[in-house]
């Protein structure tokens, strides 16, 4: 599959020199059949990107400004999303737990962090939470916040792969005499994670893009730092088309990393 | 009161209104292949996963090998490690290749070593007559194949105890007989066995004794001899009738 998938995209940035973008041949090529349509704009917005900052000292000024913030959007989506896939993991298992306890309440989790919109809750955590157990990084609030609200949604990602295994699968593993959660651990949950990874890729772009939201309280990413140079240099169109299109690329290289997870575990059984 | 190593008494089991099992009782010997035949929704599959703990019952008691299994403070894990049990649709874990469903149980149960859990997983292939197929995933194997792993991954526990639950009926008429031998060697051998099965040429070949159930009820208890030959209740007549004419 990746032998495959190299050579033609080799091909394709070849085709795009030779003829340029959106002249009415393009799509007669055989090759570019095949490619869909987000790796187009992924490669016209990457040469529209690299054109503008290489001509314009403005784009390369805006850049330069935003680039710190780059780093802190990748740093919060990472740490954020994997606080969510521990208190989902932890949710999904309360989910579909028999015990009443902990069934309550991780569906009171869900419940409540689900109809609560993120950026109140983002506001919510930093100013309410976090000072009640002393968080003083606005970093580390945003990352607890965004944890805290995807968590609950992995949750219910983990509890629908949990489910989709059928039931014969714990009653051979606990027939052996394995206990519920050594089930859980080597039998079920190895099956489940290659059902939910597509859609757990997907809650990530997600993620990422409301990281945004973190710009509300204070957090120096991308938003923010947008927002920042836009204040400063009234430079308006250059700031917020940059900081629109590096958000594009990011989330649209994810999505050709879940497209490739998921032909490789629908594939291979 | 003989050596009795599965002791169940005045069992009921019911789901929801259905009453699955009323008042059985039921006594299997060490050693002994014990066959329970009956129509389906009898109670045969409820009463099977009663003696290991997959159902609770809502009364009476069952003792295996003297752990009173339903009692809330047995440790049910430990009966079943000691009793194994063979699934209709096989329930082999997919992700798993042949040689790691056997060693998979082993290891986390029994916490034995990677190559002790290896050398008994690949000793079993053997004996189910298919060492080549170690490496497989479960998708690349028959029917008839995957039930004889799911065999040996039972037997890998050392089980006192086996529990067939109609191993036979999701395999095609081909790979039964594949899946009897091996079944047959295991009688030979003289393990404990508690078979659901209409199989009559495992139960001619095998079975000490044998009982049908209908209604969630045992209706007679037999050797198979005396069942075919004689039996006692019209029910019995009209059942056995209906699945040796064929």
């Amino acid at each position: 599959m990746v032998s495959e998938s190299k050579p033609q995209s080799r091909e394709i940035v070849s085709d795009v020199q030779r003829w340029g973008p959106a002249t009415g041949r393009l799509l007669a090529i055989p090759a570019l059949e095949r490619l869909p349509w987000w790796g187009l704009i992924l490669i016209i917005s990457a040469i529209f990107v690299v054109y503008s900052v290489l001509v314009s000292a403005n784009y390369q000024e805006t850049l330069l400004f935003l680039a710190d913030g780059i780093v802190v959007t990748v740093q919060l989506s990472v740490l954020a999303y994997a606080l969510a896939l521990v208190l989902g993991l932890i949710t999904g298992l309360g989910r579909v737990s028999k015990n009443p306890i902990l069934y309550t309440m991780a569906t009171l989790y869900v419940e409540v962090i689900r109809g609560v919109p993120l950026l109140v809750l983002l506001i919510y955590v930093a100013f309410v939470v976090a000072p009640v157990l002393g968080l003083r990084d606005d970093t580390l609030r945003a990352i607890l916040g965004l944890g805290i609200g995807y968590g609950a949604y992995l949750g219910e990602v983990y509890r629908a792969g949990i489910e989709s295994i059928p039931r014969g699968q714990m009653e051979a593993a606990r027939s052996l005499g394995m206990t519920y959660l050594q089930a859980m651990r080597h039998v079920i949950l190895p099956q489940a994670i290659r059902v939910i990874l597509p859609p757990l890729g997907n809650d990530f772009i997600a993620m990422l893009k409301d990281t945004s939201l973190a710009s509300a309280i204070s957090v120096p990413e991308l938003m923010l730092l947008g927002r920042m140079n836009n204040a400063r240099t009234f430079r308006s169109f250059e700031t917020f088309t940059l900081v629109a299109l590096i958000y594009l690329v990011m989330t649209l290289i994810l999505s050709a990393g879940v497209r490739w997870i998921e032909r490789r575990t629908s594939g291979g059984r | 009161m003989g050596d009795s190593i599965i002791e169940i008494q005045n069992v009921d089991k019911h789901f929801g209104r259905l009453q699955a099992l009323n008042s059985v009782s039921m006594r299997v010997e060490r050693g002994e292949v014990m066959v329970i035949i009956g129509p389906s929704g009898s109670g045969k599959s409820t009463l099977l996963r009663c003696i290991n703990g997959l159902e609770h019952v809502d009364r009476g008691m069952i003792i295996v090998d003297g752990i009173p299994v339903t009692h809330k403070q047995t440790d049910i894990n430990k009966v079943r490690a000691e009793v194994g049990m063979v699934f209709q649709l096989f329930n082999l874990f997919p992700h798993l290749t042949a040689l790691d469903n056997i060693c998979l149980a082993q290891q986390v149960v029994r916490k034995r070593s990677r190559q002790e859990a290896e050398a008994k997983a690949r000793n079993l292939l053997d004996k189910v007559g298919i060492p080549e197929k170690a490496d497989s995933y479960p998708s690349q194997l028959s029917g008839g194949q995957q039930q004889r792993v799911a065999i040996a991954r039972a037997l890998a526990m050392d089980p006192k105890i086996m529990l067939f639950d109609e191993p036979t009926s999701a395999l095609d008429p081909e790979m039964i007989k594949e899946v009897l031998d091996v079944m047959l060697d295991l009688a030979r051998e003289g393990m404990t066995m508690v078979v659901v099965s209409h199989e009559m040429g495992f139960v001619r070949a095998a079975a000490n004794r044998m009982v049908f159930m209908d209604a969630g009820q045992i209706i007679e208890e037999a050797t198979p001899k005396e069942l075919f030959t004689n039996p006692k209740h019209e029910r019995t007549k009209l059942f056995l009738k209906s699945i040796l004419h064929h």
